[in-house]
């Protein structure tokens, strides 16, 4: 920053025992990555370290601690150490690799650097550390580019390349939070096994307490890059002392809640709703008819295969032969692993995209609409009925656009009233959604994530819609502020009688805001019930090893490790029989288990059967 | 790889048909042509019109016929290597562009190096330490560059080397070496020669790709994976050149195909006002006389020339960057 500098961190202290895990916990902003970048001596050119000590005692070393915070930026004793002694994981594995070096070229560069081998020596160790990581074939993973392999799997390299010299210290920032559950599982049981075996220290840097309970010997939380807890695992999750600590708790959907409990978020947003209630319709008499029906909608993309000087194409199938119904008030949960389709569903449903074939229907109280025969005017009077919340907070507002003319756009779009009615309507909107109507001429920089989640929020309300599709609305915030934007969520449903496609991949969420869920995976929907009966009775292989693979911020409850340990839960391979299409997509039909709960399964397999396994 | 090749000169040949298309229709839209500019020359100068002899040079040269005739023909030559007959010089187009084309070749040539050679460094520096008053000043240096005309510039190079060294730095040989066959004294004196139009030519160039190279690299230096390649202990100079600089390449192959003959049409009005024996002078009095087939072979070179640079940076830039080579083209 410009113009004076910041203290972000402030007098932290604390200590990462040799061969232990210390989790260091807060929400972003609260200075946990400047304290993993000043360990490493990473920090940007504009941070200086202004006091303090860091301590580094080598286990292999020759014994005397050395202060990492008084060696020379990038001097050559810090970068002796870093790499070697020390070695570092971060949160996107995407950007953290070179996309243009191969995996092998970027692992094997810490070696040379740090250890006097010969070549052969050199890729022989490296094959070792990629097959250590899981790789099943490091041969060929030494030639492999970043973008050839998935995000679990770029994730185990990142993890070779800083394993690779055995270092004394591990430190992991945020090293599973962009990965799927089952594979966070897979990637946190790596590195478990890892630690016992080179017996280092590993200082995890995560926001996400159900990582923690499983991970973490001791404990520390920051707050405003200040410490205001430590200890061990047990003493904080048992006996959390700070408000803030206790709120964080407090804050996580977990499955233990009870029907209608509410999530007790750290500030509450103070939303007003009265201004929006009389805009709502009467509710229609046929309440049981479905809002939505889609009926086998299927959609597949052309890809060029084999790569550029081979004319080879392939064909993806994204959405599968898919249908469910939405009914009138409730929320349907979609479930499922990056890359299953839940976002070309949704884009099917918003008519961005075309579908292959199958229907979409929408019941109008009474009329019924055929969405993909829209056209023309007709599309544009449908387009308000049916609105989407994104994921990014950031990228989905206009940077240049004041909050008054972000929320006005569609009013103004669509023709809603005169001027002076639709400044009076987005001040109603953003009451509605807690927040000033003060602060209408700001630009969306000045908000927090949430805040700025939450003025998407409102845009959505502007067209008065009937179905919001909501698309992985709070995987971008803080534990903190998740909790107010799903209360918020679930009021505005209350009280103006919404109906939502929740789309999520974090289990814990979707089991607290949703009425029903559908499990999605390969484009097919698995498992569908309500949500009850999904948490206490899941049938399908893959929902089982979806809820398996959750992390608990509960010390009793620990994940279950060696059922993860095999491979993607998501291979259709790895399923039971009953489950497996065995190449033939049409041998698989939803089987009607009872009250409204319908797995993917082969009809020769009888009700009862499913049910017992 | 070889079917890649294949396909893409392929598709050069239809691009460079509808091109000398294009270059034709210009040339012939105009309502009058070279033999009316030469008649009405020649009346003004009060010299006698020999109507037989332009009618019989008209014919010669196929004016008789329809436009779409000439075209064939033009072409038909092109295919060949005869590049038509030049008017204005009473010679083959081929004679008259000749040695000029190689001298023209040589000075942009030498022009990219000296571009490249002096911007990379610079900006590489400037990215590394932005905001510094070193980064401002080398930045402030080559928008100075970027500003001010070649042929000023040209200029004042001419008056001051006249001035203090008594010197004439015009043209790019010692005049008597023009038409003689090449030697060891031709060669070192259009070294001698060579570098001031190098650097007044390369100057504006040089600003422009300091400031992409600055861009390009600030850009990356910012991401994740820098502080990757760090965090395993690599010297801050190994960082900057295997990763950042590495990447940032990408954006100046790709841009190979177009500075080729944004160059050699850059050197026109120093060459100039230096009378450099180069191409860019013939090509604007071609263009102002009307010498049709002398200009439009000439734009014909030139067009041939960026396709070929075009398929060059593409080749280099699949080499270069293993996403482009083995994921290009995915398609939704």
């Amino acid at each position: 920053m410009q113009g004076g500098a910041a203290e972000v961190v402030k007098g932290v202290s604390f200590r990462v025992p040799a061969g232990k895990t210390v989790a260091l916990v807060g929400e972003s902003g609260s200075g946990k990555t400047v304290i993993s970048q000043t360990v490493m001596g990473l920090l940007p050119k504009n941070g200086i370290v202004l006091g303090g000590r860091i301590m580094f005692t080598d286990p292999k070393g020759p014994g005397a601690p050395v202060d990492l915070a008084r060696l020379r930026r990038d001097g050559p004793e810090i970068r002796a150490l870093r790499g070697g002694r020390m070695g570092m994981i971060f949160q996107e594995p995407m950007s953290s690799l070179s996309p243009v070096h191969t995996i092998g070229n970027q692992i094997r560069e810490a070696l040379v650097l740090h250890r006097k081998v010969s070549t052969e020596e050199m890729r022989d160790e490296v094959r070792h550390m990629l097959k250590l990581v899981g790789f099943k074939d490091p041969n060929r993973a030494y030639k492999m580019y970043p973008f050839e392999l998935s995000g679990g799997l770029r994730q185990r390299a990142m993890l070779a390349m800083a394993l690779i010299c055995r270092p004394a210290l591990l430190i992991a920032d945020e090293p599973t939070t962009a990965l799927d559950v089952t594979i966070q599982a897979q990637v946190l049981n790596l590195m478990r096994d890892l630690q016992a075996e080179l017996g280092m220290a590993i200082l995890l840097i995560t926001h996400d307490l159900g990582v923690v309970a499983n991970m973490a010997d001791e404990v520390v939380v920051v707050y405003h890059g200040e410490i205001t807890e430590a200890g061990t695992a047990s003493d904080l999750f048992r006996r959390p002392q700070h408000p803030y600590l206790k709120a964080l708790l407090k804050a996580l959907p977990s499955f233990d809640m009870k029907a209608g409990e509410r999530l007790v978020a750290l500030r509450d947003s103070g939303a007003d709703l009265h201004a929006l209630v009389p805009l709502r319709k009467s509710k229609p008499a046929a309440q049981d008819a479905p809002l939505l029906s889609i009926r086998n909608l299927r959609k597949s993309f052309t890809i060029k295969g084999g790569g550029l000087f081979k004319g080879r194409r392939d064909s993806v199938v994204a959405v599968d032969d898919v249908s469910f119904d939405i009914r009138r008030g409730e929320c349907l949960g979609l479930v499922g692993e990056s890359g299953c389709g839940k976002t070309s569903l949704s884009k099917l449903m918003m008519r961005a995209m075309a579908p292959d074939r199958g229907s979409i229907t929408f019941n109008d109280g009474g009329r019924d609409i055929d969405v993909l025969a829209l056209k023309g005017e007709a599309l544009r009077a449908f387009r308000p009925r049916l609105q989407m919340i994104f994921q990014d907070p950031v990228s989905s507002l206009s940077p240049r656009m004041t909050v008054m003319n972000i929320i006005r756009e569609p009013l103004e779009i669509h023709g809603v009233g005169g001027a002076r009615e639709q400044m009076d309507r987005v001040g109603d909107l953003m009451a509605a959604v807690g927040l000033d109507r003060r602060f209408l001429n700001r630009y969306p920089h000045s908000f927090s994530g949430g805040q700025r989640q939450r003025i998407s929020i409102a845009r959505t309300l502007a067209m008065n819609p009937d179905l919001i599709i909501c698309d992985e609305p709070v995987s971008a915030l803080d534990v903190s502020v998740q909790a107010q934007v799903l209360n918020l969520l679930k009021d505005l449903k209350r009280e103006l009688g919404l109906t939502y496609l929740f789309i999520s991949h974090n289990l814990a969420v979707v089991d607290y805001i949703a009425d029903r869920i559908a499990v999605l995976a390969h484009g097919r929907i698995v498992e569908i019930a309500p949500r009850e009966k999904l948490f206490s009775k899941p049938v399908h292989t893959y929902t089982k090893a979806l809820m398996r693979a959750v992390p608990y911020p509960d010390l009793d409850r620990p994940l279950d490790l060696r059922l993860i340990a095999g491979g993607s839960a998501s291979d259709p391979a790895s399923w039971a029989p009953e489950f497996r299409d065995e190449g033939d997509p049409a041998s698989l039909a939803p089987i009607d288990l009872g009250e409204g709960h319908f797995v993917l399964a082969r009809p020769s397999v009888g009700r009862r059967e499913l049910l017992a396994s | 790889m070889l079917n890649y090749l294949v396909r893409r000169v392929l598709i050069m040949i239809p691009t460079l048909l509808v091109t000398s298309a294009i270059i034709f229709t210009v040339m012939s839209a105009t309502p009058t042509n070279y033999f009316d500019n030469l008649v009405q020359d020649m009346q003004a100068q009060g010299e006698k019109v020999d109507t037989a002899r332009i009618d019989f040079m008209k014919k010669e040269y196929g004016f008789d016929k329809p436009p779409v005739e000439r075209y064939f023909w033009w072409v038909g030559g092109l295919l060949h290597g005869d590049f038509g007959y030049s008017f204005e010089y009473q010679l083959p187009v081929r004679q008259v562009v000749g040695d000029r084309m190689w001298l023209t070749i040589l000075l942009s040539f030498s022009t990219i190096v000296f571009t490249w050679l002096v911007a990379f460094p610079i900006g590489i520096y400037s990215a590394t330490h932005q905001y510094s008053w070193s980064d401002y000043g080398l930045t402030t240096l080559g928008l100075l560059g970027l500003a001010i005309p070649h042929f000023l510039l040209a200029l004042i190079f001419l008056y001051f080397s006249n001035q203090w060294f008594g010197l004439s730095i015009g043209g790019l040989m010692d005049p008597k070496y023009f038409d003689a066959p090449m030697s060891w004294d031709k060669f070192t004196s259009i070294l001698s020669h060579l570098w001031i139009p190098v650097i007044i030519i390369g100057t504006a160039g040089t600003g422009s790709m300091i400031r992409a190279v600055r861009a390009n690299l600030l850009e990356e230096l910012h991401k994740q994976y820098v502080v990757t390649a760090r965090s395993k202990g690599l010297s801050p100079m190994r960082v900057l050149f295997k990763y950042p600089f590495r990447m940032s390449l990408n954006f100046f192959v790709s841009d190979i195909g177009s500075i080729l003959p944004s160059v050699i049409s850059g050197g026109e009005l120093v060459a100039i006002v230096l009378s450099l024996q180069t191409t860019g002078p013939l090509l604007i009095r071609a263009l102002q006389s009307q010498d049709i087939y002398l200009a439009g072979s000439f734009l014909m070179m030139l067009s041939t020339l960026t396709v070929i640079g075009v398929l060059v940076s593409d080749l280099a830039l699949a080499f270069l960057d293993p996403r482009i080579r083995m994921q290009g083209g995915a398609t939704r």
